[in-house]
């Protein structure tokens, strides 16, 4: 396309902008009826038990409760709550309420009423016995344990994903490329580290909640806080088990997903109950419910085995993730993947072997699912820090290590299914970083007047674009009065700004204003098929499905202007307002068209599209951090992060930026003061926001970010995708620059000040 | 029990139950920008005005109300519109969800400090958690609007 | 969960200390931390109609009233003054503004938390409270009466700050910017009298006492005073690290009252730029 773009790569501002910044109602909660059964469920306090016995009747009889469900109530038929595309990876090991319960805060019975005190009532007063078994807390010691977390015969697996329930083993596998032993073997410098991260959690600030509703058809209507409504119907059909076709989901405004809306958290409930009884059903999460029966990041324990030469060129990359998926396996087989899958072709430079192996394996916590990063972050935590500390034994620059070692345009990546970083500018984001961060003036350890030490630390990221040969995404252009159209998708916008962005490729595409574009979704009855917002794939997937779908409506618009004009479709040309014959005798403009398209037409001026893509083409960015230390306490405060992000085509600057300051800060959270601390009793102290300190706005440090676009063929006007990568980076840049000013690497996130200051004060070096 | 207050400006009456938290009987009373990030006073999503100051409505009993007033964003609407045009142009507000809490505090914010520093924002503002924007934005976008009316432009 | 059953306003100090004999009253302060837990309350008693919301000067000292909100405090010009701002330092950091505007210093004395940061300050400043029944008492004795059943029945109206000529610093230490404190310390400087108060230990604070005129070295205050209390461990620090910062939080507050006082010839403690 060589014309001058108008509207992509412009900062338009969000569709629903004003709207929501005025306080309009928008949520869930704000649109539906006040006047409907609240739901809310009874949460296991064991780690690990079977229900013995329970009696609900006299919660069923305090007045205003419609229903009480238990175990004895549900289908006995598993399924998973993971919003991922059919068949799902994540093991078919959910009943909607079982009788083994498996974390604490697991559902042990579902109540519905009148209002929410009498459903408090009813709670205290189901009596519960429970068989207490002993739980699985560590997820080191879950394989092969005699204790099972999913004993049950019907438990079973979709995909080959080496699962094994008798093994408490969710997934199981292992890939590679070259003959790593050889190459280690041959390596001057072999360094083997281990790495662990948490399960930290999305804290979108709308906790999950759902409507359910018996539709003037008979069917089940839902309407909740998803990224996935299509997954959604799926998900809750098989729970309920019913055909898909009796249910309808939609999604209003979201307050916030980052993965946790990827999963049917709270959906099953409120449908259930409204099934049963035919009454309108609301379930909002508390945010102690979001805390401890979420689905926050998977914990994992990353091994990482590189060897390299003592110039700094790295050879080989063996890489062991032991991951935990909690109570149950949602996104457990998946997740896992990227934390090899992302981390090691990011060496593809010099790499002459690889190896990638895993296991995911089941213990009695919660369940964890898909967030921002979907393992990648916790794979490039270990990778990056390697590297870096690879570079400061070696005593070499830890920007020139990888400038020599980075994966480059053009090169194929055999830790990436082999596939070409067709568009890479990861040499321009690192340049560009140090020189705009003052990397030369940055990296040498400083100290302050007041004793605190000033240094800097380096990574670097990529992540996927959708999920090559599965994701659909697919877009609906429809010409309206006046000629303004209407997008119809099924791509969840959840603050992202996709509902605008794909209204921008509307806007290019059919050479008219943004606001001569409406969106509409995402709704599963009246949007064309989307796998949903994850996964990074809505820019680049859908976006590709609306310029799609704008060409096949402009074939069509000029077919019916031919109509109108008396003369071949060949002698037309579309111009956006108007369409012309080519030479200029005659036009009819866009209004024209589509008010005759509503009178006497046999042309349906509307176009579906469907798009996937069998690549995935990778976004990159370098990330630097200067941090100042107090050695004495072992603070840390973020002084400045810059990130240089290649994302493709930028085609809204303005909402990119944001996402990648709101991807660093998420990160710069789990970096340092995001803890997850069970007790011996499987219990969970950070379920609150009073006790899970994600940042404010005191701890972010000065954020600067740029683009270093490259162009993605494959994409829609080059782009690629931004909104997971940009949580990569600060985990290890922060511990690459806490090394430098401690000498210590903390493996192990967060990094709170007690750690720095404990090590230091043993070196001699914290106290006076 | 029976209380009297200036909600929005308009007088109004009702009957509460003593346990009521004002940030429920603002919703139900047509308020629907007030929200609910937490249940342990952390997040500010749920910040109105009470008696011109801003506060966290789940905090604050319904009762104690009683003869005092009580502003939320539907009630501010012309104030927020002078400058949250501004945050809407950095891509800041994002998901929204805590937008109207922000937006309320940054009111107080700029009738307590007509001209602050983008430090004083960000002290101001501490208790306004955000997980989209990274913040950022969110001063960028008070800055401009502090820019633009500094130099006339508003 | 909070259930309330009855909502009372009274009109006298009288008659809210009746009210607050029944059982399961209680006296309501900003209600941050009541609503945390699951808790039944027959009767919660307002003070606001009683006028307690008010800081008074004296010639010798400040009357702060129990519903005086810890933003009042922070804002407060004359307090401010009389603690060299420590006092804005030490309760600027708590949650947001939103929040102080609504938690009164009276629920934050009366609840005697261990995280508080007020308390430490106030021990250092040589704080009173004024209890209706019981009349007034030093805060370190109220501290340290515990949760005395009798004395929970008690109404605090306020808290006396004495207008000493005191230099202070107030330092706390925190895992995040607006969280609890893991360690706090107040010292204040009163002609040769040097109060160090430390808190979050994570137990109520306590105060130690020193005279320059024999103590006048910050490293070994701080050793003495970490030496002297008691540490323990919870979900944010452990015992080890809180005596850790108790040595040097201690010691780089010594060394601030010491470069700030009028007195500072008796110690060249080295200046703390360090503006919490």
């Amino acid at each position: 396309m060589n014309r001058e773009l108008k509207s992509v790569g412009k900062g338009v501002r969000k569709k629903d902008a004003m709207q929501l910044l005025l306080g309009k109602p928008a949520y869930l909660d704000d649109i539906t009826p006040r006047d409907c059964l609240v739901v809310k469920v009874l949460r296991s306090p064991h780690a690990h038990a079977v229900i013995s016995g329970i009696n609900t009747e006299f919660a069923k009889k305090v007045p205003g409760i419609a229903a009480v469900y238990t175990w004895e109530d549900v289908p006995q038929k598993r399924f998973t709550m993971a919003g991922q595309t059919y068949p799902e990876p994540s093991p078919y090991d959910r009943l909607i309420l079982d009788r083994r319960l498996r974390f604490v805060g697991d559902a042990v019975a579902i109540v519905a009423g009148e209002d929410e005190r009498a459903v408090n009532r009813a709670l205290r007063l189901i009596r519960v016995k429970y068989e207490i078994l002993p739980p699985i807390l560590d997820f080191r010691a879950a394989l092969d344990n005699e204790t099972l977390v999913h004993p049950e015969e019907d438990w079973h697996a979709l995909c080959e994903v080496g699962a094994d329930n008798k093994r408490n083993l969710c997934a199981k596998g292992e890939e590679q490329g070259g003959d790593i032993s050889a190459v280690f073997a041959d390596c001057d410098v072999v360094m083997e580290r281990t790495f662990h991260t948490k399960a930290v959690h999305q804290a979108m600030m709308e906790t999950f909640r759902t409507y359910t509703e018996i539709d003037h058809f008979g069917r089940l209507h839902v309407i909740s806080s998803t990224q996935v409504v299509f997954h959604v119907r799926r998900i809750l059909a098989n729970a309920l088990d019913i055909p898909k076709s009796k249910i309808h989901v939609e999604k209003p405004r979201i307050g916030g997903g980052f993965g946790a809306k990827q999963t049917v958290v709270a959906e099953v409930y409120p449908a259930f109950v409204t099934w049963k009884t035919g009454r309108a059903a609301k379930m909002i999460y508390t945010r102690k419910e979001c805390q401890t029966a979420g689905s926050p990041r998977h914990e994992m324990e990353v091994t990482v085995k590189l060897g390299a030469d003592r110039d700094g060129r790295i050879r080989a990359l063996d890489v062991y993730t032991l991951s935990n998926t909690g109570a149950y396996g949602e996104h457990g087989p998946t997740t896992v993947g990227l934390s090899g899958g992302k981390s090691i072709p990011l060496y593809t430079g010099a790499l002459e072997a690889y190896r990638f192996s895993y296991d995911v394996v089941y213990t009695n916590v919660q369940s964890s699912g898909a967030y921002r990063g979907y393992g990648a972050t916790q794979g490039i935590f270990a990778v990056e820090s390697t590297v870096s500390e690879l570079a400061e034994n070696l005593g070499v620059d830890p920007v020139a290590i990888r400038m020599k070692n980075m994966v480059r345009e053009g090169q194929i990546m055999p830790a990436y299914q082999n596939e070409p970083a067709s568009a890479c500018t990861l040499d321009r984001c690192m340049l560009r970083c140090a020189e705009s961060f003052g990397w030369d003036e940055k990296y040498p350890v400083r100290f302050t007047s007041d004793g605190k030490i000033r240094a800097a630390g380096v990574a670097m990221a990529m992540q996927g674009s959708g999920i090559a040969g599965v994701d659909v995404g697919s877009a609906s252009v429809k010409l309206s009065e006046d000629g303004f159209y209407v997008l119809r998708i099924a791509a969840a916008d959840m603050g992202t700004g996709c509902d605008t962005i794909l209204a921008q490729m509307t806007a290019e595409c059919m050479d008219c204003s943004v606001d001569d574009v409406a969106v509409f979704g995402a709704d599963t009855d009246a949007s064309p098929y989307d796998s949903g917002s994850y996964a990074s794939a809505t820019t680049y997937i859908t976006g590709r499905a609306v310029e799609k779908a704008c060409i096949e409506l402009k074939e069509k618009i000029c077919t019916l202007a031919a109509e109108m004009l008396d003369c071949p479709v060949s002698e037309l040309i579309f111009e956006g307002r108007q369409v012309v014959r080519a030479d200029g005798s005659a036009s009819v403009s866009l209004a024209d068209i589509a008010v005759k398209s509503m009178c006497g037409s046999d042309i349906a001026l509307e176009a579906t599209s469907s798009h996937s893509s069998p690549v995935s083409p990778p976004p990159f960015m370098a990330g630097m951090a200067e941090i100042e230390l107090d050695p004495e306490t072992g603070t840390v405060d973020i002084l400045n992060y810059k990130a240089v992000v290649d994302c493709g085509t930028v085609i809204n600057p303005n909402l990119a930026r944001i996402q990648t300051e709101g991807g660093l800060v998420q990160a710069i959270g789990m970096a340092l003061t995001e803890n997850i601390q069970y007790d011996d009793r499987g219990r969970l102290s950070e379920n609150s926001l009073l006790q899970y300190r994600i940042p404010t706005r005191l701890e972010t440090g000065r954020l600067d970010v740029e683009f270093a676009p490259s162009y993605e063929e494959s994409g829609p006007f080059g782009a690629k995708s931004i909104g997971e990568i940009v949580i990569n980076t600060p985990a290890p840049a922060i511990a690459h620059a806490i090394y430098r000013a401690t000498g210590h690497w903390y493996r192990e996130l967060p990094i709170l000040p007690e750690k720095i200051a404990l090590d230091l004060l043993r070196d001699g070096k914290g106290g006076k | 029990m029976e209380i009297t207050l200036t909600l929005n400006n308009k007088k109004i009456t009702a009957d509460v139950p003593p346990d009521t938290i004002l940030l429920d009987f603002l919703r139900e009373r047509g308020c629907p920008s007030v929200k609910c990030g937490c249940e342990t006073s952390s997040c500010g999503l749920c910040t109105v005005l009470l008696d011109e100051k801003p506060v966290l409505s789940c905090s604050v009993l319904a009762v104690r109300t009683d003869g005092r007033s009580v502003t939320t964003l539907e009630g501010l609407q012309d104030e927020a519109a002078e400058f949250v045009g501004f945050i809407a142009d950095q891509g800041a507000e994002q998901c929204g969800f805590c937008n109207p809490g922000y937006v309320m505090n940054t009111i107080a914010l700029l009738r307590e400090n007509p001209d602050p520093s983008d430090d004083e924002v960000r002290a101001y503002l501490a208790g306004n958690l955000c997980r989209c924007s990274g913040y950022e934005g969110q001063t960028r976008g008070i800055r401009a609007f502090l820019d633009a009316r500094r130099a006339g432009k508003l | 969960m909070l259930t309330i059953d009855r909502y009372l306003r009274p009109e006298t100090l009288e008659e809210a200390y009746e009210a607050a004999q029944k059982k399961n009253s209680v006296i309501l302060g900003g209600m941050m931390w009541l609503r945390l837990g699951n808790r039944r309350i027959g009767t919660a008693i307002d003070l606001s109609a009683l006028g307690l919301d008010k800081v008074e000067e004296t010639d010798d000292a400040y009357r702060i009233g129990a519903y005086a909100t810890l933003r009042e405090l922070e804002t407060h010009t004359g307090l401010n003054e009389l603690t060299d701002f420590a006092l804005r330092g030490a309760l600027s950091p708590i949650v947001g503004v939103q929040f102080r505007n609504l938690a009164t210093v009276g629920g934050s004395v009366f609840g005697r938390y261990g995280f508080s940061d007020i308390i430490t300050l106030f021990l250092a400043l040589n704080a009173s409270v004024e209890l209706y029944k019981g009349g007034v008492m030093p805060l370190s004795e109220f501290c340290r009466a515990g949760m005395l059943k009798s004395k929970e029945r008690d109404i605090l109206t306020c808290i006396h700050i004495p207008k000493e000529n005191t230099v202070v610093s107030y330092k706390a230490q925190r895992n995040q910017k607006t969280d609890f404190p893991v360690l706090n310390v107040c010292a204040a400087l009163n002609g040769g009298r040097l109060s160090v108060a430390v808190g979050a230990r994570p137990l109520r604070a306590s105060v130690c006492l020193f005279d320059i005129a024999q103590d006048n070295e910050s490293e070994t205050i701080a050793e003495r005073t970490a030496g002297s209390l008691i540490f323990a461990s919870n979900k944010r620090a452990s015992e080890e690290y809180r005596q850790h910062l108790c040595r040097v939080i201690v010691r780089r507050a010594v060394d601030e009252v010491f470069a700030k006082s009028a007195d500072g010839g008796i110690r060249s403690g080295k200046p703390n730029p360090e503006v919490i």
